[in-house]
């Protein structure tokens, strides 16, 4: 599936994850899917409890508290996003040995080099797939 | 009875506890799941003693975390 989302939502990302550094941060997505694509319509930028530039984990409560949010503006869980501050935007051993829903969608914006790059991964038995992203315009 | 189950209205029998919510639907890796009814989290170990009520709303929300090392 190709992942889409508007700029604005990409530059949240960004921004959050410029504002945590050095830690990593993290936060959940929700939106709608369209045939072969998940269509982002909100970025919920969280807490990383860890606080830790090479770990993150997503509190229940807050992660409750957006789905509670995308149920009432009619939009479904489509996955989350973290950061790498120092490394690629692929998944390491932890990432995937953590990500334990087949179906969502996994996130990492790198900031190692001088721009960003935000790719997406399905995860699933112990192997990452990437996913196309695709970021709007507006 | 009704439930709300990940946002979508479904018919299920009354009496129906957590864990069997949780079969019939095929929670993907139900180990790693942790379950909310009506905004309140049922407790690790006690999904085959929470019994649904009519109208009760339920997510199943997995553990998210990670690491760049």
């Amino acid at each position: 599936m190709t992942v889409q989302l508007r700029r604005a939502d990409y530059d949240a990302i960004v921004a959050h994850a410029v504002r945590c550094l050095p830690n990593e941060a993290c936060g959940v997505i929700g939106g709608r899917v369209e045939g072969e694509t998940k269509v982002i319509e909100k970025v919920y930028p969280l807490d990383n409890p860890d606080q830790s530039p090479e770990h993150f984990s997503i509190d229940p409560k807050s992660q409750l508290a957006a789905v509670k949010d995308m149920r009432a503006l009619g939009l479904s869980p489509l996955g989350n996003f973290h950061s790498h501050p120092s490394t690629p935007a692929r998944p390491s051993a932890e990432d995937i040995r953590l990500a334990y829903n087949p179906n969502d969608s996994y996130l990492i914006l790198s900031l190692a080099e001088e721009s960003p790059v935000l790719k997406s991964f399905r995860i699933a038995h112990g192997e990452a797939s990437p996913e196309p992203v695709c970021v709007l315009r507006v | 009875m009704q439930l709300t189950v990940a946002g979508n209205q479904k018919e299920y029998a009354d009496g129906l506890t957590v864990a069997k919510l949780i079969e019939l639907e095929e929670v993907e890796t139900p180990a790693y799941v942790t379950v909310s009814v009506n905004d309140a989290f049922i407790a690790g170990g006690t999904f085959e003693e929470a019994v649904l009520q009519d109208g009760d709303r339920i997510e199943f929300l997995y553990f998210m975390g990670g690491g760049s090392a």
